[in-house]
């Protein structure tokens, strides 16, 4: 089985996003970038499957600005085999990231296709359940629990309500939520044999995709500031200000 | 052209914030249509007619749709989307689950989570957890938008009297199988929804110590949430958790107990009217978004909070 993984290059989630001055978007200069948090654990269960003898090979694909080969190569030295960049150039929306995908699964005919559930610049949550749609393949999203039974998936999903489980046939799409499993660090030596692991490079104009946005960023703002609140000096003041002040108990 | 809403339900009744997302649907629209998918759903259908707001019900019905399994959803909207400028949905997990399905067979980027119309065509969404809000325009002809559910006001929901009509269901999708749901069965109010609402967090120390905030939200009647650190320390199931992973809650009163206020986690709750803050530590940044702050031990403030509380006659229901 193959197992192709979508990873994206996003501002560090614990850096402290600024909006820029001219409200063009937010500040990504001389800013902390790291992996997507949820494809960090979309990696990681690939390769356990990988590890488990259930599959023979994992890719892991990024698509963006030249930068995102290090996201690529931190996938690689957690245990992807090989990786792709798909070369692009500004806002890319899930909608033309999903057609990109969608080339990249035609070229490689993978079994299974993870990502995270959600990328945490955007938050959009639809690359997963687009590219599904275009390939017209089952989608589990928000998994938190993965098995694999005869050739078929049986995926524990994350919703509202509490859990549900569905059985979903391959080939697939997964989108993986937090709590799927514990993403392990690259060590030292598994970073130096990463270098030595292939990634091939193309450009998205190349997939003959139209990636040009059809969502116009009009402006990036801070969001409203909560005024300043006051510290109280006991419980029973905070009691009294909650019933006679703010009138909420 | 008429806007279509799509309700969510549990095949018995409407979800609470299908409510929600009609009030935002009328915002772009005043003719709105509803459509309604499930299985032995005539009284979530009825429901939906009776809403004001909603002019016609589109009602489709099959076994197969009972578990609101996306691929088997989504061909049904995309057969009737010839007739609508605009599809609406909850940005919950049905929502965010079944639009993209949608969007994509129309060739339409989607705007995922909106918080305000600003136009037609022209939204106000929260980006980065809601450390910055993007104003947006879709150049698409049809448009898939998702909403925040807390960002709308309910709408009335009787007094209505739409037609329901219904259509035909689509093909079933054979390589999705629904197994099982897990639903989490509480007396409390949900947390979505709850009016109070009183987090713990790593502070808590344990799983047993949340009995502290477990009798004071027996007396507020509120919803227990927690921050993701109290759900990795394993103290409390992931179905309480509060933030940009978990829940966004928007309660007239969020108590946040043993919370230092990490980025995630704020984004759940920091749209909350009144928001309180208890922690032993006075640099956390809970305190920055905090109406009435204590630095206090929480082990300590906690008893003397539920006693202070028992000597107020008035109790929240």
């Amino acid at each position: 089985m193959k197992i192709l993984v979508a990873v994206k290059r996003v501002i560090d989630y614990n850096v402290q996003v600024r909006v820029k001055e001219d409200n063009t978007g937010v500040v990504t200069d001389n800013v902390k970038m790291s992996t997507n948090p949820p494809d960090d654990n979309a990696i990681e269960e690939a390769v356990k499957i990988k590890e488990a003898g259930k599959a023979n090979e994992v890719i892991a694909v990024s698509i963006g600005e030249e930068k995102a080969q290090e996201t690529v190569r931190k996938a690689l030295a957690v245990g992807a085999d090989r990786g792709i960049l798909v070369k692009a150039e500004g806002i890319i929306e899930p909608l033309a990231v999903s057609k990109l995908l969608q080339k990249i699964v035609e070229k490689e005919k993978p079994d299974l296709v993870f990502m995270g559930k959600q990328a945490i610049d955007d938050d959009c949550n639809q690359t997963g359940q687009m590219l599904s749609a275009l390939l017209n393949w089952p989608q589990a999203t928000f998994a938190s629990k993965i098995e694999i039974k005869d050739g078929k998936l049986e995926v524990t999903r994350e919703i509202d309500e509490g859990l549900e489980t569905i059985e979903i046939a391959t080939p697939a799409i997964v989108t993986c939520d937090l709590r799927l499993n514990e993403p392990r660090y690259a060590s030292l030596p598994n970073i130096m044999k990463a270098k030595k692991k292939p990634i091939e490079q193309l450009n998205a104009s190349d997939l003959g995709v139209d990636t040009s946005p059809r969502i116009e960023q009009i402006k990036v703002e801070e969001p409203p500031k909560r005024k300043a609140g006051i510290k109280v000096s006991s419980v029973a003041e905070l009691v009294q200000k909650l019933k006679n002040e703010a009138k909420v108990i | 052209m008429a806007v279509l809403l799509i309700a969510e339900h549990n095949n018995k009744e409407l979800r609470p914030f299908t409510l929600n997302a009609v009030t935002a649907a009328s915002q772009i629209d005043s003719d709105v249509h509803a459509i309604i998918i499930g299985q032995n759903s005539g009284d979530a259908a009825k429901a939906l007619s009776e809403l004001p707001l909603v002019k016609k019900v589109i009602h489709v019905e099959a076994a197969y749709y009972e578990n609101f399994v996306a691929e088997n959803f989504a061909p049904v909207i995309v057969k009737l989307a010839d007739n609508y400028s605009h599809i609406i949905c909850s940005a919950n997990t049905f929502g965010k689950n079944l639009m993209p399905r949608i969007a994509a067979a129309l060739d339409t980027s989607q705007i995922s989570d909106i918080i305000k119309v600003i136009s037609p065509d022209t939204f106000l969404r929260p980006i980065y957890a809601g450390n910055a809000f993007a104003t947006v325009k879709s150049k698409d002809a049809k448009k898939c938008v998702t909403i925040r559910p807390t960002s709308f006001d309910p709408c009335e929901s009787s007094g209505g009297s739409a037609p329901i009509e219904k259509a035909e269901p689509g093909e079933e999708f054979a390589n999705t199988k629904f197994i099982k749901r897990e639903e989490i069965k509480s007396d409390r109010p949900e947390l979505g929804t709850a009016r109070v609402v009183i987090s713990g967090g790593r502070g808590m120390q344990s799983g047993d110590n949340f009995k502290l905030i477990t009798s004071i939200a027996d007396k507020l009647n509120a919803a227990i949430g927690a921050s993701r650190a109290a759900v990795d320390a394993g103290y409390i199931s992931n179905d309480h958790q509060v933030g940009q992973t978990g829940k966004v809650v928007v309660p007239d009163l969020y108590i946040a107990v043993g919370i230092s206020g990490a980025i995630q986690h704020l984004a759940g709750m920091k749209e909350s009217k009144i928001i309180v803050a208890i922690n032993k530590d006075g640099e956390a940044p809970i305190f920055s978004v905090a109406d009435y702050g204590l630095e206090a031990d929480l082990f300590e403030a906690l008893p003397q909070f539920l006693e202070e509380l028992n000597k107020l006659n008035t109790i929240q229901k």
